[in-house]
């Protein structure tokens, strides 16, 4: 292509994408909507907690000089925070200084900075409502995060028409841990007496499907494969007639990761969706899985995902790292769907129900 | 959510036009935007409090140049040091005099290092070098079998042992010696920085094979953590180099920022889709600016180029150009601009476009209804809007089930973007023809092009100041928005 022909491509691309994006602006400015007074306030927030806890972080460490010692004052900064923390909250009046290391645990945490400015405020503001030193601090903390969490319901869910199957789908981002996640479940729910129909929908990655037909050997369940590059949507109605005719109650059905960016692999995730209801199954809980290390570009994830396909909880993985996986709490006040299994390790058992009042209390370990 | 850096900077400067020098204040200003953009790209805390204390110094006292207004001027120098900070030293892969070259990957799960094995192996096989790749993960269920069938599709053989990671990787060097493989790449099994027991393992497989490069495998798409583990895994393995992982997503990627202070080795690749192809040496100018989400024209020419039918495009262009840009140019190009992914993410990627709209909201109804109203129109109203009266409109209206308010609306946007392109044409031609030779106007590039092994520079007449701004576009331009 010559390089005439690759700065038109652009200029023609930016120009139309410019005429529908001033369509669409003006017509939801007619509509009346304006969310941008809000963003201004928020956006001003946030430069100043940012300011607040990037002073203090630089404060405890100088930075005289760049380089190696950063690798060393970083896992110091750590430790320091959390002795902090904790002599800091323990005081019967709370410094604006212990509010700031509050606010940087929680960033530390990959709660974001806007939510973790939302949350400190907040807290403080129970605190101070509660007259001087009434409340504690740290109470004050976890009572707004578990408010936030919510007390929601966090099983999942099964048809309760009485027929068969259920289907479960899992969605998200590549390596996140999607097959993993569905090969522990499947031995769990097959422990506690359920007939599990693997399906191996991700056609995609190499060896996606051997890698779940050795979980299904472990857990003993039935999986149900296409050829390499097969329909996805094709290999999970197959599975949910296998398990229709079999009179297995559940299918757990695997899904390629895909980036939420891609329109066309979106498209393909919606007719899987469709699909498996097209037969016996109903779809009852459509699970995100969302890695712990993720920072915020999880929440653009969530976003798309939930957009496509009506996503009903988030299962975090890999908790068991040093990672904190702070930005389901975003994703759980901004767009409200609850995190419902943990994963904190490579056994089979070390999937686990979310526990709210844990996750806060390591938010801040 | 929030705006891009530089127009939030024109915000904090607007009072400071006519001053010669930037003041400490000012620059602090500016400080507290930079820090919530890098905050927001996931860049470690402690590493931006270490940039900014960096952009500080360098932007303190700056004379303030005719050429760029203050806020430009300040966007420059964190761009020139974040990229700094991104890149500095390349690292040059050089062959070990007795073969095979070993290389060693290692990282978290669900990194991609099976992928990026593989990758990396087609493209030392690009560079005339027969590379084999061992499967060192035993760990993840099927992780050799994926290996294996990458490995096919690559035209790389795979080596590995049922049992033992560390056999598996010291045999791999005797099996290369014996097949005549002169790199052997060896791909480990994800694991968790502070699992000991692992990384115990991961310490005997790089002890077995003494590999020449340890490369650290990254997703962009990680948080605050990155620091923890990077720090690990060098000091248990000594990192000379990352692999940037999952560049096609839209995370900002600032990770990359925190890993690179922290290892202080170079980032040596970016793995930017799921084709072995999309694979490619590393450019800390792009991310620099993805980071502070200022807009990516690189990534939008390589996305158009991977959608569009080059001939009708360039015919498309140069009729915009020109001014005779019709209605059928429009739809066949926003037909292929769908193919280009996400909208709301190349609105993203789009330098200079008020913030308003680049959260406007395209569904795909929206496209649908201006398809709708295109093809309600004659062959002579799309090629001449100029005809389209009251009457017109009301039949294309009705012919499309929009209001005739809608049709005004579209062909008024169409018109205004036709007219303020061809003022940009008319700029890109008197440029050319100055130049002695066709094209000479690109010079305003990075050196990208070298850099990425390319030997075709593509590049911008038109776009050539971006990121900064996009002439002809910029924010005043916009009609309706101010």
């Amino acid at each position: 292509m010559t390089p005439e022909a690759a700065v038109g491509l652009v200029v023609v691309a930016i120009a139309v994408l410019a005429v529908v994006a001033l369509l669409a602006w003006r017509s939801r400015r007619k509509q009346g909507s304006a969310p941008a007074r809000r963003t201004e306030a928020a956006a001003r927030d946030a430069a100043r907690v940012a300011d607040r806890v990037v002073d203090r972080v630089a404060e405890r460490a100088p930075t005289a000089a760049a380089g190696p010692s950063l690798r060393d004052r970083l896992g110091k900064a750590r430790a320091a925070l959390a002795g902090s923390l904790a002599s800091a909250l323990d005081r019967p009046s709370i410094s604006e200084e212990a509010w700031t290391s509050v606010t940087e645990a929680l960033i530390r945490a990959d709660v974001g900075l806007t939510t973790s400015s939302e949350i400190v405020s907040a807290a403080r503001a129970r605190v101070e409502a509660g007259g001087d030193g009434q409340v504690d601090a740290m109470a004050a903390l976890r009572a707004e995060l578990r408010d936030r969490l919510g007390r929601v319901d966090r099983s999942l869910a099964r048809r309760d028409d009485g027929a068969h199957p259920s289907v479960w789908l899992f969605v998200g981002v590549n390596g996140t841990g999607k097959t993993t996640t569905i090969g522990k479940l499947a031995k769990r729910e097959a422990d506690g007496g359920t007939d599990v129909v693997l399906a191996a929908g991700d056609t995609f990655r190499a060896a996606a499907a051997d890698q779940l037909a050795m979980w299904a050997e472990r857990s003993s369940a039935h999986i149900v494969r296409g050829a390499a590059g097969a329909d996805p949507a094709s290999v999970v109605f197959d599975a949910v007639e296998s398990a229709a005719a079999r009179g297995a109650e559940l299918v757990l059905a695997d899904t390629a990761g895909r980036f939420h960016t891609e329109q066309n692999l979106m498209a393909e995730l919606q007719k899987v969706r469709r699909v498996a209801e097209k037969g016996s199954g109903v779809v009852t809980e459509t699970l995100l899985v969302l890695d712990a290390t993720t920072g915020q570009n999880g929440l653009a994830q969530a976003r798309q995902f939930i957009e496509a396909v009506d996503v009903t909880g988030v299962v975090l993985t890999k908790l068991d790292g040093s990672a904190k996986g702070g930005i389901v709490v975003s994703v759980q006040t901004e767009l409200g769907v609850p995190v419902k299994l943990v994963g904190v390790g490579e056994a089979i058992a070390d999937l686990v129900p979310f526990d709210a009042a844990e996750f806060t209390d390591a938010l801040f370990a | 959510m929030f705006d891009t850096l530089t127009s939030r900077f024109e915000t904090v400067f607007s009072r400071l036009r006519g001053k010669g020098r930037l003041s400490e204040q000012d620059v602090d200003a500016a400080l507290a935007e930079i820090r919530v953009a890098l905050l927001e790209a996931d860049v470690n805390l402690d590493v931006v409090a270490n940039l900014t204390a960096r952009i500080r110094r360098r932007a303190v006292g700056e004379e303030l140049s005719g050429a760029l207004n203050p806020a430009q001027q300040v966007v420059k120098i964190v761009l020139a040091e974040l990229t700094s900070s991104l890149g500095g030293e390349q690292l040059v892969l050089s062959y070990a005099p007795k073969p095979p070259t070993v290389v060693l990957l290692a990282g978290l799960q669900g990194t991609g290092k099976t992928t990026n094995a593989a990758k990396l192996a087609q493209w030392f096989l690009r560079r005339g070098r027969s590379p084999l790749l061992v499967g060192a993960d035993l760990q993840r269920p099927a992780a050799v079998e994926q290996l294996r069938t990458l490995g096919e599709r690559a035209g790389v053989p795979v080596f590995s042992h049922p049992r033992s990671p560390v056999k598996a990787a010291s045999a791999a060097l005797a099996e290369a010696a014996r097949t005549g493989r002169d790199v052997v790449i060896v791909d480990t099994a994800g694991r968790l920085a502070i699992d000991a027991e692992m990384m115990d393992q991961v310490r005997r497989i790089s002890k077995a094979v003494r590999p020449h490069y340890t490369f650290l495998v990254v997703d962009s798409t990680v948080g605050q953590d990155a620091v923890n583990s990077a720090r690990a895994f060098h000091d248990t393995l000594g990192i000379d180099g990352v692999i940037l992982t999952k560049l096609d997503g839209d995370a900002r990627g600032g990770a990359a920022l925190s890993v690179k202070e922290v290892v202080g080795r170079p980032i040596a690749f970016a793995s930017v889709g799921e084709k072995l192809e999309d694979f490619e040496p590393f450019h800390p100018d792009r991310l620099a600016s993805r980071i502070l989400g200022m807009g990516d024209v690189e990534t939008l020419i390589d996305k158009a180029e991977a959608a569009f039918e080059a001939e009708q495009a360039e015919e498309a262009a140069s009729r915009l150009l020109e001014g005779t840009f019709t209605f059928d140019d429009f739809l066949s190009t926003m037909q292929q601009v769908l193919g280009m992914g996400n909208l709301r993410s190349l609105l993203g990627m789009m330098p200079g476009l008020p913030q308003e709209m680049r959260g406007a909201d395209i569904d795909e109804g929206r496209i649908g209804r201006i398809t709708g109203m295109i093809h309600s129109m004659t062959p002579a109203e799309r090629a001449e809007p100029d005809i389209i009266d009251a009457s017109r409109r009301q039949r294309i209206a009705a012919g499309s089930g929009c209001r005739p308010a809608d049709v005004k609306a579209l062909v008024d946007q169409f018109k205004q973007m036709r007219s303020a392109m061809r003022g940009l044409g008319g700029l890109a031609g008197k440029r050319r023809a100055s130049s002695p030779k066709p094209g000479a106007a690109r010079a305003g590039r990075k050196g990208r092009r070298s850099a990425g092994g390319r030997t075709t520079p593509k590049g911008p007449a038109p776009v050539s100041k971006a990121p900064l701004a996009l002439p002809g576009l910029e924010k005043g331009d916009w009609p309706g928005l101010n």
